[in-house]
């Protein structure tokens, strides 16, 4: 046998399995990267021949143009370093910390550990950036700014729908779902023709519907809906007070969140004592003492952390204070809704996959029916979920491009009026590519990271 | 879907391969068709009207180069203010007729030529009557509504921060759309060239609730746009364009555009008419050309008049775009 298997060892390496493997991977790349390089090549010529000029240089222009919504974008000036650095180094601990772990033991990283890489990770760039606060600069974008910055203003534009609508679709979806399992026939036919109706319907279709004909049936500025100045609403949007940060608002935010931990974690420890103990721990005042205690100590020391600025009425619209405009509305509307409806149907699915002798094994041990979801169905339906749920994700951030037909800024409506103002068709829309791959990429890779999570239970 | 179409004409660019520079006038007589860009609806310029034929200023143009190169049919690609620069240099259409503002950058910069200005326009401001508005400096925090993608949108920031008063702009991809928010009430102010609000008021539920400002925040000379390197193309889509204009100066029309031929004595009707002469013969067309474009659109007037005028929807005056012998800017060079 040894005599028989021995030449295979010898079998030259372009006839071997790998080493063919290996060549035919690099031949493809070799084809790819000359097909990129002629197109990229191809391209500089035929501008060049035809007289259209070309290069990134024109980001730095000064854009000339306004953007209807803006939000400040925070950018480290000095601290910059320090807070990339201590990004890295809460990465890298985490890391560390996990392959400690899981060479120690098969089983994945407990809460535990969890919650402290999380900790590291985001606490330590919280911490410089609290360190180097005053090198923030809260960036709003003019008329003055270049072409760049207009670029990254709609971008925060889009990345906001982006997750406002996941985190919305999901939850609405989640409803749907259970609401389509309930045995009350009314609800679960609603549910079904909800899902139906959206899950049949254009989505631009839909975006034109909540934003020309359920948004525009709303009173006029003059005619607002006005709930002592706290609440206004008109066709312009809706109009909220906005809070001013003072000297303390640091300190009262820091505050808070540490409250909130703090909370967290004597939930925790209760539930450990409840586990091993049998003994229950009355958590409620502690826990409000410490929520509502330490922000008001907080504001003791610092002085009120914030003061409120209402809307008034002057000249045309509602200034001041802060608010929703009608095309944020009607895009996270639209799009929530229609996404959700395929959310639900996904869900559903999933919940309905987990084989029925499992909810009856649950309920012969005396649960009731929140915890079989709970705890049982849940979970196991989870690793069916989650990998669907990612493409409706990107499905989401890719259709907030279609905000240019109802006048919301976002990252392609700006990008297409600087491609118009100047003319940098080719660069604009490598831009566009380049940045959607790049979202794309992200919500896959986080949501991979979130799968292989929930998909741990196979021993 | 916007997204794709300007990243579909994007893609053009980057793979045209090396379509002739020159030839514009071969292929198209090759095709049989003039490849032409124009609105996708702006009534009066280029719209479709109830027997879906495509009218209008603008269109007329183009009907006027189809018939001076003689091909009998027009290709007509609808585009938004943002695909139409890169739809002409990718090649998709050879004749860019959409009320685009000449401007240096784009002369310069993006391999364009632009012929001649068929409209001397510039851009208003259009409120509502009721605001009992007269003086555009009185829109301090006004929001306005306008259309991505053109001169407007810089004009407009111009002005306001010329006039340190601010603003709240409304972006849309599509002219109709940019209507339809104004005339919901989204918007304080529908903002874009004064024949375009024009054009739009016409469409609105009352046409006679809105009022267009006297004030011109720009100067927006508006005509044909053709690629930059073919200078006989060029040449072409000018010399028609100033033909209609020679036309409407001598007195020739539709009507009259035989009887003229036949029987003027003017020395220079006839070198323009192609009686006498190679001026058209040495443009690379036939002698039956300026005739031909006479009897298709019209002079100049009549094109005016039969889209923008006083009798259409539009009830625009004649302005600027008066004849240069009436004190207006319409001027042809000399046919010699």
């Amino acid at each position: 046998m040894s005599e028989r298997l021995a030449p295979q060892n010898k079998v030259p390496f372009w006839r071997s399995p790998q080493g063919r493997a290996w060549m035919f991977q690099l031949c493809m790349l070799g084809g790819f990267l000359w097909l990129a390089v002629s197109m990229y090549r191809n391209t500089l010529v035929n501008l060049k021949t035809r007289g259209i000029s070309s290069g990134f240089g024109f980001l730095g222009n000064e854009a000339g143009f306004r953007i209807g919504e803006v939000t400040g974008i925070p950018l480290p000036q000095g601290g910059l370093l320090w807070f990339l650095l201590s990004l890295v180094a809460g990465l890298a601990i985490s890391q560390l910390i996990s392959r400690h772990l899981k060479s120690k033991s098969e089983r994945p990283m407990s809460s535990k550990w969890l919650s402290v890489c999380l900790l590291l990770c985001i606490g330590l760039p919280m911490l410089t950036l609290y360190i180097f606060r005053d090198s923030v600069e809260i960036v709003h974008y003019t008329e003055s700014s270049s072409y760049f910055m207009a670029l990254l203003t709609g971008l925060g534009n889009t990345l906001k729908v982006t997750v406002i609508g996941c985190v919305a679709s999901t939850i609405l979806g989640l409803l749907v779902a259970l609401g389509r399992l309930s045995p009350n026939w009314l609800l679960s036919n609603i549910c079904r023709w909800y899902v139906e109706l959206n899950r049949n319907l254009p989505v631009l279709l839909q975006l034109f519907f909540w934003y020309f004909i359920v948004l525009q049936q709303l009173p006029n500025v003059r005619k607002s809906i006005d709930l002592g100045g706290w609440l206004i609403l008109n066709k312009r949007g809706l109009y909220l007070p906005s809070l001013v940060p003072q000297q303390g608002a640091w300190l009262f935010c820091a505050a808070v969140v540490v409250g909130f931990a703090a909370v967290w974690i004597i939930h925790r420890r209760a539930r450990r004592i409840l586990d091993e103990t049998g003994i229950p721990v009355k958590i409620l005042f502690p826990s409000l003492a410490v929520l509502i205690g330490l922000p008001a100590l907080a504001w003791l020391v610092g002085g009120q952390p914030f003061t409120l600025d209402f809307p008034v009425l002057k000249g045309f619209n509602f200034k001041g204070g802060t608010g929703l405009t009608p095309e944020f509305t009607a895009l996270v509307v639209g799009l929530t809704v229609y996404v959700s409806a395929f959310n639900a149907e996904i869900i559903r699915s999933g919940i309905e996959a987990v084989s029925k002798g499992q909810r009856e094994a649950a309920r012969a041990l005396a649960m009731n029916e929140r915890q079989v979801m709970r705890i049982v169905i849940l979970p196991q339906a989870m690793r069916i979920i989650v990998p669907p749920m990612t493409s409706e994700y990107l499905a989401i951030a890719k259709n907030s491009s279609l905000a240019v037909a109802i006048g919301y800024p976002e990252f392609v409506s700006v990008g297409g009026t600087i491609l118009n103002q100047s003319g940098q068709a080719v660069e604009i829309v490598g831009v566009w590519m380049g940045v959607y791959l790049c979202i794309s990429l992200l919500i896959s890779f986080g949501m991979n990271i979130y799968n292989s999570k929930v998909a741990l239970v196979e021993r | 879907m916007a997204l794709f179409r300007t990243s579909f004409i994007c893609l053009l660019i980057v793979g045209m391969a090396s379509i002739a520079q020159a030839g514009t006038l071969e292929n198209v007589k090759k095709d049989g068709f003039l490849k032409a860009g124009t609105h996708i609806e702006n009534p009066g310029f280029s719209a479709l009207d109830s027997n879906g034929k495509r009218v209008g200023f603008d269109v007329d143009f183009i009907r006027a180069v189809a018939a001076a190169v003689d091909v009998p049919e027009i290709k007509y690609t609808p585009l938004t203010s943002k695909e139409r620069l890169p739809a002409l240099q990718s090649g998709e259409i050879d004749l860019l007729s959409r009320t685009t503002t000449h401007t240096m950058s784009r002369d310069v910069k993006l391999g364009l030529d632009f012929t001649v200005t068929t409209l001397y326009d510039g851009q208003g401001m259009m409120v509502r009557k009721e605001l009992g508005i007269t003086d555009a400096k009185e829109l301090d925090g006004a929001t306005v509504c306008l259309q991505t993608g053109s001169t407007t949108e810089l004009n407009i920031s111009d002005f306001f921060r010329k006039n340190n008063i601010s603003f709240t702009p409304v972006v849309f991809d599509k002219q109709p759309d940019v209507r339809k928010a104004y005339d919901t009430g989204r918007c304080d102010v529908h903002t874009t060239d004064i024949s375009g609000l024009a054009a739009q008021r016409s469409l609105m539920k009352n046409p006679a609730d809105h009022v267009i400002l006297s004030e011109v925040i720009s100067k927006e000379p508006l005509g044909p746009v053709v690629r930059h390197g073919d200078n006989q193309w060029s040449d072409i889509v000018r010399w028609t364009i100033w033909l209609t204009m020679a036309a409407e100066e001598k007195g020739i029309t539709q009507a009259n555009v035989e009887e003229m031929y036949a029987k003027s004595k003017d020395p220079e009707v006839q070198r323009m008419l192609g009686k006498t002469g190679s001026l058209w013969t040495d443009l690379g067309l036939d002698k039956g050309a300026p005739v031909r474009i006479i009897k298709t659109v019209g002079n100049y007037g009549e094109i005016f008049d039969r889209n923008l005028g006083p009798k259409t929807p539009l009830r625009m005056e004649r302005g600027l775009n008066k004849q240069w012998t009436e004190g207006g800017l319409i001027y042809a060079p000399p046919f010699r």
